[in-house]
């Protein structure tokens, strides 16, 4: 998996991918990301979608629950490792009594009784161990297949697929049932957000890169990130009050309507 | 991929929040108001018969009934544009806010129609009565998942409390159309933006109207 994304990142400097003038400072390999970005859009379109869309028609909510319920169970696991890495041992302790309670009372982990007994699903990953531990994200990069990363996040998802307990699974159909089976549930409860982000963007690529970026950035710090020093948001917040004064009049007469 | 799956559900919820003036509540709790509109909201959608057969039309006229005065679009769409905001004309900025509006609602709608009841957990407000400017925390829970946090970004006004930003676990809305906003009138001005955010609106109108 390393290998790869070294090999992605070579190929990508001998393709002459070096940033040039008003390219997004954070996406300086943006015309291979979206090359690689609209084959995973292909692959989407053609593969993915139409499996998850049969998958969520075929299979009942209730069933597609213990599906997610057992492969979070099994993620929880490096969570909870996650966790310790980044010194937060509380969290860490509650992850790994969910896996405790969930593999057991839970039936290998098909029910999620952990949540009802008050101990938090919580979203870590080696990316944002790295992330908390001071590593930069790096440039964007779009990975084959499994699209919107960073050099860092590469990194860190190359060490979760090491460490992912579905790879020790033997025999190796079982394994492969396994991670399709993962990959459907996955892409079955993104049907209804791709479809909202069809509909919202106007530059899919962007669109999806900035919430990326965003979104690491706001799981790094579990949801508290610091502000940023961005000159934009600056000049953006000092437009907001003008436009606050400015549309009282158009809004005033809305709220008098009667409910 | 656990993480899209969250910020998608959440994507789905942003929605959840925000309408009518929440009358019998202290009007300086922003999240009262937050709690009273996306309950009375969550009711109405899960209620209506025709809107849960796909009725698209109907649930956005309840969106602009309910939610749409508790949001301040031009701030929105001037937070969204950046310093962009600035070089353009008044009607310029109405045409923008419209389209923008649109847009928002047409998302909106699609969320909502995603909803299938989800518990909330609604957040008490950490503000200071005098404040102005607060964030309400709403949290969608979810079987087997992260719970996804639905921020919203709110100011007091002369009107009531308004939403100038929604963040869906941790990704602001206003922020994330900065980005494409602004290469758009780089390229091709501000009327190129409002050309281009209303074709996107006259396409999705026709594209809703086949399938439902």
């Amino acid at each position: 998996m390393t290998r790869l994304l070294l090999t992605l990142a070579l190929a990508c400097a001998a393709a002459g991918c070096a940033s040039t003038a008003e390219r997004d400072p954070r996406d300086p390999w943006e015309p291979f990301n979206r090359s690689v970005y609209n084959f995973n859009d292909k692959l989407d379109q053609y593969v993915a979608t139409p499996v998850a869309t049969g998958y969520r028609k075929v299979i009942p909510g209730e069933i597609r629950d213990r599906v997610r319920n057992f492969f979070g169970n099994i993620g929880d696991v490096f969570i909870g490792v996650n966790n310790f890495l980044q010194g937060k041992f509380e969290d860490g302790v509650s992850d790994w009594a969910r896996v405790a309670f969930n593999t057991t009372i839970g039936l290998f982990g098909i029910h999620d009784i952990a949540t009802d007994m008050g101990y938090e699903k919580h979203d870590e990953d080696f990316g944002q161990t790295f992330g908390r531990w001071g590593m930069g994200s790096g440039p964007y990069l779009v990975l084959p297949v499994l699209g919107s990363s960073t050099v860092r996040d590469g990194i860190g998802k190359g060490v979760d697929f090491y460490t992912d307990p579905i790879n020790e699974t033997k025999p190796f159909e079982a394994r492969w049932g396994l991670v399709v089976l993962r990959l459907t549930q996955t892409r079955a409860d993104l049907l209804d957000a791709s479809r909202i982000l069809e509909e919202a963007a106007l530059d899919k690529y962007v669109f999806q890169r900035d919430a990326y970026l965003q979104r690491r950035r706001s799981l790094i710090y579990d949801g508290q990130p610091p502000r940023e020093k961005d000159p934009e948001d600056e000049g953006a917040d000092k437009d907001r009050k003008p436009a606050a004064a400015e549309k009282e009049g158009a809004e005033d007469d809305k709220d008098k309507k009667p409910r | 991929m656990t993480k899209t799956r969250s910020l998608a559900s959440a994507l789905v919820l942003s929605v959840l929040a925000l309408a009518a003036p929440a009358r019998a509540q202290d009007p300086s709790a922003p999240d009262q108001l937050v709690k009273t509109v996306t309950l009375e909201v969550v009711e109405l959608i899960t209620k209506d018969k025709e809107i849960q057969a796909g009725n698209r039309a109907k649930l956005i006229q309840l969106i602009d009934a309910k939610v749409l005065p508790h949001f301040n679009f031009p701030a929105m769409t001037a937070l969204a544009l950046g310093q962009s905001w600035n070089k353009a004309t008044p009607e310029q900025k109405k045409r923008l806010t419209e389209e923008f509006r649109t847009l928002l609602v047409r998302t909106y709608a699609s969320a909502l129609a995603a909803y299938s009841e989800q518990k909330l957990d609604f957040r008490p407000l950490r503000a200071k009565p005098t404040d102005t400017d607060v964030t309400v925390q709403v949290r969608v829970m979810q079987p087997g998942a992260q719970p996804v946090p639905i921020d919203y970004s709110m100011e007091k006004t002369a009107g009531g409390w308004k939403v100038y930003d929604v963040m869906v676990g941790g990704v602001s809305l206003v922020a994330n159309y900065r980005t494409e906003f602004n290469n758009v009138v780089r390229e091709s001005g501000i009327d190129g933006l409002i050309k281009n955010l209303a074709s996107k609106n006259r396409a999705l109108q026709s594209s809703g109207l086949e399938k439902k």
